[in-house]
């Protein structure tokens, strides 16, 4: 059941967006700018936790999990450290995937030409 | 008076030309490729968690690593480009986007030095992600810590 969620979830989000491209003068960058806020607007009143219980990976995917994956991460170290833990552990859960692409990004730049 | 009217019939002109853009067909594009990119992430979670026996939100940093490494190669070897053009949102919205921008920028301005092309323009595209990101999280987590709700 869950993969029919994860389908129909990012398949939304994807459609939502497409949408707005096409309709609208703004570019990918805005609009995945767009969608990083409202993952974590979303996160403020617990409504994007929902959705990832019951959606699972579907929801991860999409890049409004990235604004939701910041502020658990800045809340978590809360709990630990106090307020200050709000700067201290915004890149905690982000960091992986931030880290991979740089990563990856540097060294196929290193091996690779650009095509056209 | 003159220039502006020619550039008002140029306009005309240019829009009659302009190729009809299939919006129905891109957003059914980008729902079955955005969704079918869900469901890749569902069944890598479920894979990796079944595998190694490591918990969900482990394993959903291991689904991300991998779609990012997917993206990162088939923009290194040229065909994830076309893909992008071809299914738009569907690729662009998912987190295959952001590992895009960020290799096609290194590999494009890579010529132009390490510090000055590759260091100051990766994150050229994906920079915004970030600093909105940050700033919006930053911005709703204190809110969400007054409200009450915690992690």
């Amino acid at each position: 059941m869950m993969y029919l969620y994860s389908f129909l979830f990012a398949g939304f989000v994807c459609l939502i967006a497409q949408i707005i491209l096409d309709h609208t003068k703004l570019t990918p960058g805005h609009i995945t700018s767009i969608f990083v806020v409202i993952g974590a607007a979303l996160d403020t009143f617990s409504i994007y936790d929902k959705i990832v219980e019951v959606v699972g990976g579907g929801a991860m995917v999409p890049i409004t999990s990235f604004g939701h994956l910041l502020i658990h991460g800045a809340l978590s170290r809360v709990d630990v450290v106090g307020p200050l833990g709000i700067v201290m552990g915004m890149f905690d859960l982000t960091a992986s995937g931030i880290t991979a692409a740089i990563v990856f990004s540097f060294i196929f730049a290193l091996f690779f030409k650009p095509k056209n | 008076m003159v220039i502006v009217m020619v550039n008002k019939k140029y306009e005309k002109i240019v829009k009659r030309h302009q190729p009809k853009e299939e919006r129905e067909k891109n957003a059914l594009l980008a729902f079955l490729v955005g969704g079918f990119v869900g469901l890749l992430g569902e069944a890598l979670i479920q894979f990796f968690c079944c595998k190694f026996h490591i918990s969900r939100s482990e394993a959903s940093t291991f689904m991300m690593i991998t779609l990012i490494f997917i993206a990162s190669f088939g923009t290194a070897l040229g065909f994830f480009d076309k893909l992008v053009n071809f299914a738009r949102c569907g690729l662009l919205i998912p987190i295959t986007g952001f590992a895009h921008s960020m290799t096609s920028a290194a590999i494009d301005y890579r010529k132009e030095g390490p510090i000055y092309g590759l260091g100051s323009n990766m994150f050229k595209l994906a920079g915004s992600v970030i600093l909105y990101g940050v700033v919006s999280a930053w911005f709703f987590g204190i809110l969400r810590l007054l409200i009450g709700g915690g992690a």
